[in-house]
């Protein structure tokens, strides 16, 4: 089985977000890049199927150099190589086009993303790289077992769970469920060292559309100061919530 | 030229997201001045929609589609919206529709944009506003392609209502082996009970109430609230709660009209993906909590003293107010 992870290279959780340029663009100043969480996650079933089914795992983004240190963490977590595309990911249709392009001929069985970016929180590259190559698409998936061509995918829905059958050649978009929390690897020092014989092919992006872009930032309005409510007058909170806020 | 909006049902019943996009695709048709077509599939009372402002619903009743399919549903939307020459497509943020999204834009070339919180600020170009960075900011994002893909947060909008006469067809997409190759196998889903992304309200528990047999008081408080139940992130990880119900950056987020937090510290992440909720409470006994610079009420106190005595007076709110 040939497997290609998807990884997004996104502000780490804890970044504080600001605007420069007239705010038209993100300040990445004093900002540390982190691999996708919702990647995380793919990325250790990734090495898991690797380890107990036998697979190679390539891993693939599409971001400028700046984002090699985030492939190359991946490459020390287990991937065996790495591509990076050669593009600012600006829109998740573009991005999407390329890593089309990468499963096209690298004849993948299995292409393993993310849920959604946590920085721009699309949630559309998976579902349109699967449209874009004819390809089964699981979204939100939090559990895959994978027998011969034959695949049971559980997804999250509203209020619960769903087990879906389908075969490869499949791309999900993934989250935590897929391992653990406490599966989750980092790269140790062996990891790390061997990384570096790894190969990190760089390609040139194909020409293709941009579909979305963002014009202009905001920041979200400053809160005011919190309404504290004794405890032992929790009346006062719900006449609040009633009169004030109007939510209950 | 029109706006077509996917209207989402459960067991053939409109879900109250579904009059949320209708509300919103009205607004937006009359920015484009044209009008909104709803696309239902296997929904009844098709007529309810008009009082949203839809003029048209296309009704999809078919076998074939009568448990979710994403594929399936994308196809039959997509040649709604070639029937229609739909400009503008719109979805609600359910889990269902952000799998569905992505589909019908890949097959339409057309660009989409998730988390829109606003109708568009001017639709030439064509810019709406969408949270980004787990809420921790918005994007004003232009689309530039012909047909445009809307997926609208969640209570972003609410419900508005603006009664037309609805004409009701019948509409029957040709739907292809290929479009069932997923295919549904067995759904496990709690029913009668609130969810996450469809509640106004929502009741969240973190590591402060020190184990999962303390849950029955964030149920009861929820039950008489008609609330949601969520969680924080290491209260799902350890195993006290499903990990369905885990809110924040990397979980599902929120977008209530009302989240009230208890035990929850209020660290970043967490803050990240529960801000869009319009009110936000939050108990805990300490009152350097983070949560309390994030929230709009707070009582410092004990959980286990103030949400059973809460309980108690919402009961008698409740009846008072029936
Ligand atoms: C990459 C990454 C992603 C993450 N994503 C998420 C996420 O999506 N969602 C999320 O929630 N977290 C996330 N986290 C974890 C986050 O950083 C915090 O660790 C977590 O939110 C803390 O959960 P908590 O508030 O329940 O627990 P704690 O931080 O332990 O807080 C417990 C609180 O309960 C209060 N308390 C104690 N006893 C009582 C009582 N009797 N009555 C009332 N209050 C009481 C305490 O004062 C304290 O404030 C993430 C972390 C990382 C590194
Ligand atoms: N620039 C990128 N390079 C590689 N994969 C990406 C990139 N952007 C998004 N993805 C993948 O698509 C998933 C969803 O991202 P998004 O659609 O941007 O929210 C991510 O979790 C990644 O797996």
């Amino acid at each position: 089985m040939k497997i290609l992870v998807c990884i997004s290279n996104v502000p780490d959780t804890t970044s504080k977000i600001n605007f420069t340029d007239d705010d038209t663009k993100f300040d990445t100043n004093g900002v540390q890049f982190v691999i996708n969480p919702y990647d995380e996650f793919g990325l250790t079933r990734a090495m898991w199927f690797k380890e107990k089914q036998g697979a190679t795992v390539h891993v693939a983004t599409v971001g400028g150099p700046g984002a090699e240190p985030t492939i190359r963490k991946a490459l020390a977590i287990g991937a065996d190589e790495a591509i990076r595309v050669n593009a600012e990911p600006t829109d998740g249709f573009f991005v999407a086009q390329q890593l089309a392009e990468i499963v096209k001929n690298g004849g993948y069985d299995l292409i393993i993303a993310g849920r959604e970016s946590i920085d721009y929180n699309g949630g559309m590259v998976p579902g349109m790289l699967a449209t874009l190559l004819g390809l089964n698409f699981v979204n939100t998936c939090i559990g895959l077992e994978i027998d011969g061509n034959n695949v049971i995918a559980t997804r999250e829905i509203d209020g619960g769970k769903e087990k879906l059958g389908t075969t490869l050649p499949l791309v999900i978009g993934g989250q935590k469920g897929l391992v653990e929390e406490s599966d989750l690897r980092i790269p140790n020092m062996r990891g790390i060292m061997m990384a570096r014989k790894k190969a990190l092919n760089v390609v040139e992006p194909i020409d293709a559309t941009v579909a979305t872009n963002d014009v202009k930032f905001q920041r979200p309005a400053p809160k005011g100061a919190v309404k504290l409510v004794d405890a032992d007058n929790v009346e006062e909170l719900i006449t609040l919530l009633h009169n004030e806020a109007k939510v209950i | 030229m029109s706006v077509l909006v996917y209207t989402e049902s459960d067991n053939g019943k409109f879900k109250k997201n579904a009059f949320e996009v209708a509300s919103y695709a009205y607004e937006v048709a009359k920015q484009l001045g044209t009008t909104a077509t709803a696309i239902a599939i296997q929904a009844n009372d098709h007529g309810s929609l008009g009082q949203y402002g839809i003029s048209k619903v296309l009704k999809v009743t078919n076998d074939q589609l009568a448990v979710f399919n994403a594929k399936a549903y994308a196809d039959a939307i997509v040649q709604a919206a070639n029937q229609e020459s739909a400009q503008v497509i719109i979805v609600s943020s359910s889990s269902d529709s952000k799998y569905l999204a992505p589909i019908i834009a890949a097959k339409l070339k057309a660009g989409y944009i998730a988390n829109v919180v606003s109708v568009p600020e001017g639709t030439s170009p064509f810019i709406v506003k969408r949270t980004v960075f787990s809420n921790k900011g918005f994007a004003q994002s232009q689309i530039d392609t012909d047909i445009k893909v809307l997926g609208l947060l969640n209570n972003s909008f609410g419900l508005v209502e603006n009664s037309t006469t609805a004409s009701i067809e019948a509409f029957a997409p040709t739907l292809e082996e290929a479009d069932f190759a997923v295919k549904s196998i067995e759904i496990d889903k709690v029913v009668g009970k609130a969810t996450i992304a469809d509640a106004e309200i929502v009741v969240s528990g973190g590591r402060g109430l020190k184990g999962p047999e303390n849950w029955g008081m964030i149920e009861e408080l929820a039950e008489v609230l008609g609330a949601a139940t969520a969680c924080s992130k290491p209260v799902s990880d350890m195993g006290w709660r499903p990990h369905s119900e885990h809110v924040g950056q990397t979980g599902k987020p929120v977008a209530s009209n009302l989240y009230i937090a208890i035990g929850i510290s209020g660290a970043i992440q967490h803050l990240a993906g529960v801000s869009s909720s319009k009110i936000k409470v939050v108990i805990n006994t300490d009152p350097e909590a983070p949560f309390f610079k994030a929230a709009d009420y707070g009582i410092v106190g004990d959980a286990f003293e103030v949400v059973p005595k809460l309980i108690e007076k919402l009961r008698e709110f409740k009846a008072q107010n029936a």
